[in-house]
């Protein structure tokens, strides 16, 4: 959403958890497997971030980043104050019946958990997925386009607030799928929005601004910071990935993979 | 014969600020026309309104008798107007091909093509894949021109082409003029250079100030009447043109 | 013909009356308030004084700096914590160690701002944002401050409860005052003007030769200064510190609120803004999550519909002004 159109989403950890909400109330409610439920929530999130885009977010849009800032701020609060409101700040969590605690065996007698990997396996899928939708496809020309330059790009006759629309939608897939393994992978609560973003937006300082496999390599690279200082003390393991994100940003503050012109 | 383009008493504002005050405007099909003027006349805010890229009255233009004032770029541009910008604008993020194929999106019936747009303009076949904005300048105007083409337009404006380019290039370029008027293509160029404007066009147009101060077929306006129209005073006094 | 440079206006200088009178009246209300109450009165105004100077810090740095931050509350924190040291280990008395943990606050944004600075626009906002945690993070894992569950403030055992409250009263009714004159005398300086000039456009003003590295960094430093003094004012109020409270991002998130709604940009807005969110306070915030939620919905519909705050929608209506900051060329002859 920052590439395409300037738009700084501070809610977006807390859609990620809403997400992961919908997805707990969803199977509460319906006898399938939560894999299923995940993908039906898939279309359901890409209407919802079109919509949301095209309603609330488009009049935001301008050089000012503050109105963005304040309305998302405020959908933040909204966001997490309802979840509060309907499930309590009790930790929740999808069961993937024991899927979270098997694992392969690998030499040297290591093992590695199943659903990490899978995580894994679909962060690259999801980074392969963006990258060809940017480069090879026309709505990614589209997203390029109008985000160079709007004026000429709605010369062209590209309906700029539909691409913007459009891009969101793609976004909040992604969301809605974090969502949904974030509460396989782990507990979820209310309030454990704010933390994923500033996990996103440092993984995106890290790998570098504008390049979608530089964002995954910053998530690796946080993601592994972290759990050397968790194994260091457990009180400083964010503490730690926070200052090799300062570091980072201090020395080489383009990031790894830089790709974006400012 | 009913003009292609018409502009009766066209006013554009930027914000509160006026640009232009009254324009009368008249083209009719096949021709080519030069709009001169100083820096600021209001040149290129004619074009911009025509294009609808700047608000104006609903009923200060008629493109082949249908009033377009007041209507997004999007459906300017289905009707069959397209703006070569000043300055060029292309893309950054995107290579010299994928800049026409986003030209073509609003795609018309007619003769114009990728393909045909690299004959008419070989060195971009051999630059396709690279991002427009790493060719020179000439070049990149060569892209802006064959993206503008590329929705198959009647109605073709260029907004200063020769702008920071070399004369050579200037020479180049123009002379691909004639290959896409040859399809009836109707054209404006908006031009600093007077000489060149008088050469290639068949009717001009002078700006002054957001007003037209002057207009007449090309061969038949004199340096004196130019000089006066341009600067607003006699040819005497005005710098060498 | 000669030009003259008018800043006042009538209404200014009856608002100015006005104030000085207001001023007089909360001063001395410790001794013309009922018993029961004044004491009440006092701790709220405290309260609602450090919101405020939060808010006016805030709206410099966003409205007039162009620098939006969410991370503003590491200065408050730090400036409690500070100030709480001071009291409880180095026997300083806590009223004198506001302003030091406001010192401590303003210097401490400089090397911040070495790094705060690498960034623009949105992703300015959330590293300062980062920066934050990361204060909250180092001072939760000090056990000699009570680490995650924080302490009290110690050094002010000794003295009587009235005697407290009262000096915390004046000391908040100045950190008021002094709030808006600082930002008022800034803005009318011609270091207001360039700052003025950066926010319009900094590559034009750079051509001007304004320093713009140097003004912006002033403007951090200083709203730093300001948001240490609140939180250090605030703690000397509260008399507990922890983490959570002191780093916690809803301090900005109210100061946003307040400035927002009140209105962007002019120091007559969070006025307004602070006084909506006081009422608001006071008349809902026992419905919890519903009262944060409302809040949360306000700041977005006003953000859509008033995009100046309610105050900016009256001087555009109006044309008043009560702290004219805007110069107007009057031609005499």
């Amino acid at each position: 959403m920052f590439g395409v159109m300037r738009l700084t989403n501070t809610a977006q950890g807390d859609f990620i958890i809403l997400g992961a909400y919908a997805a707990i109330a969803s199977l509460g409610a319906v006898a399938l497997s939560p894999w299923v439920i995940a993908a039906l929530l898939l279309p359901l999130a890409f209407a919802f971030g079109y919509g949301l885009q095209r309603q609330v977010l488009n009049s935001t849009l301008g050089r000012d980043p503050l109105p963005s800032l304040v309305v998302t701020f405020g959908l933040s609060i909204v966001i997490q104050n309802l979840l509060l409101q309907l499930f309590s700040a009790d930790p929740r969590s999808i069961e993937t019946e024991g899927f979270n605690t098997q694992s392969i065996s690998l030499p040297g007698s290591i093992s590695v958990g199943m659903l990490p990997l899978a995580i894994l396996a679909f962060a690259v899928a999801a980074t392969a997925a963006l990258q060809w939708l940017f480069n090879r496809t026309q709505l990614g020309r589209a997203f390029r386009a109008v985000s160079d330059d709007k004026e000429i790009a709605e010369l062209m006759g590209l309906n700029a607030h539909h691409v913007y629309a459009l891009a969101t939608a793609v976004a909040f897939v992604l969301i809605a799928l974090a969502g949904a393994l974030q509460a396989m992978r782990t507990t979820v609560s209310p309030s454990d929005g704010p933390l994923l973003l500033l996990f996103a937006f440092e993984a995106v300082i890290i790998g570098g601004m504008g390049s979608f496999w530089g964002t995954l390599v910053g998530a690796l690279l946080l993601g592994i910071t972290q759990q050397i200082g968790f194994r260091i003390d457990p009180g400083w393991g964010i503490w730690f990935g926070h200052i090799v994100f300062l570091a980072v940003l201090l020395v080489r503050p383009q990031g790894l993979f830089p790709k974006t012109r400012g | 014969m009913t003009p292609l383009l018409e502009a009766k008493g066209l006013t554009a504002f930027y914000g509160d600020a006026q640009a232009l005050f009254g324009i009368d405007f008249q083209l009719t099909a096949g021709e080519m026309v030069a709009v001169i003027g100083a820096n600021g006349a209001g040149k290129s805010t004619f074009m911009k309104a025509v294009t609808g890229l700047v608000k104006t009255q609903a009923d200060g233009i008629r493109f082949q008798g249908d009033r377009i004032g007041g209507l997004p770029p999007g459906e300017i541009v289905k009707r069959g107007i397209a703006l070569v910008p000043e300055g060029r604008r292309l893309f950054p993020s995107l290579s010299v091909e994928e800049n026409l194929a986003v030209g073509g999106f609003s795609k018309r019936p007619g003769p114009w093509s990728v393909e045909r747009l690299f004959k008419l303009f070989p060195i971009l076949a051999q630059k396709r894949a690279q991002p427009a904005t790493s060719l020179s300048g000439g070049q990149q105007q060569m892209v802006a021109i064959g993206r503008a083409l590329m929705s198959n337009p009647t109605l073709l404006l260029c907004d200063e082409l020769s702008l920071g380019l070399a004369p050579i290039i200037i020479k180049e370029i123009y002379d691909a003029l004639p290959a896409i008027c040859a399809e009836g293509m109707t054209v404006v160029i908006v031009e600093q250079d007077v000489a060149l404007a008088q050469q290639v066009s068949q009717r001009i147009y002078c700006f002054q100030e957001g007003r037209v101060s002057l207009q007449g077929r090309s061969g038949e306006l004199t340096r004196e009447q130019i000089s006066q129209a341009y600067f607003g005073i006699s040819a005497e006094e005005a710098p060498h043109t | 013909m000669s030009v003259q440079v008018h800043r006042s206006n009538p209404n200014s200088r009856r608002a100015l009356v006005g104030a000085g009178v207001l001023l007089l009246v909360a001063a001395t209300l410790p001794f013309w308030a009922p018993a029961g109450s004044a004491s009440s009165w006092m701790r709220e105004f405290v309260e609602i004084a450090c919101y405020f100077t939060f808010a006016m810090m805030w709206n410099l740095l966003a409205g007039y700096g162009g620098m939006v931050s969410i991370g503003q509350q590491a200065f408050f924190g730090f400036g409690g914590y500070v100030m709480l040291m001071l009291g409880n280990f180095a026997g300083v008395n806590p009223f004198v160690a506001v302003p030091l943990g406001a010192l401590a606050a303003g210097l401490i944004a400089v090397p911040v701002s070495f790094v705060a600075f690498r960034l623009q626009g949105g992703y300015f906002a959330i590293g300062t944002w980062v920066i934050a945690e990361v204060f909250r993070l180092s001072f939760a894992n000090v056990s000699a401050v009570g680490g995650g569950s924080g302490t009290s403030l110690t050094a002010l055992r000794g003295i009587d409860k009235a005697t407290r409250e009262t000096a915390t009263f004046w000391m908040a009714l100045a950190c008021v005052v002094a709030a808006i004159a600082l930002v008022y005398l800034f803005l009318r300086s011609k270091r207001g003007l360039a700052l003025l000039a950066i926010r319009d456009d900094e590559v034009a003003a750079e051509s001007q030769g304004i320093d713009v590295r140097g003004m912006k960094l002033a403007v951090y430093v200083v709203a730093a200064f300001g948001g240490g003094l609140a939180g250090a004012l605030y703690f000397v109020g509260n008399l507990r510190i922890s983490p959570d409270a002191a780093f916690s991002v809803n301090w900005t998130a109210f100061a946003i609120f307040m400035v927002v709604i009140g209105g962007i940009g002019c120091i007559e807005g969070p006025m307004v803004g602070a006084l909506i969110f006081w009422a608001l306070n006071k008349f809902f915030s026992d419905y919890g999550t519903w009262y944060l939620l409302g809040l949360g919905l306000l700041a977005i519909i006003v953000t859509m519909r008033f995009k100046q705050g309610l105050w900016g929608w009256v001087q555009q209506r109006r044309g008043w002004s009560l702290f004219p900051t805007r110069r107007q060329l009057v031609t005499g002859d």
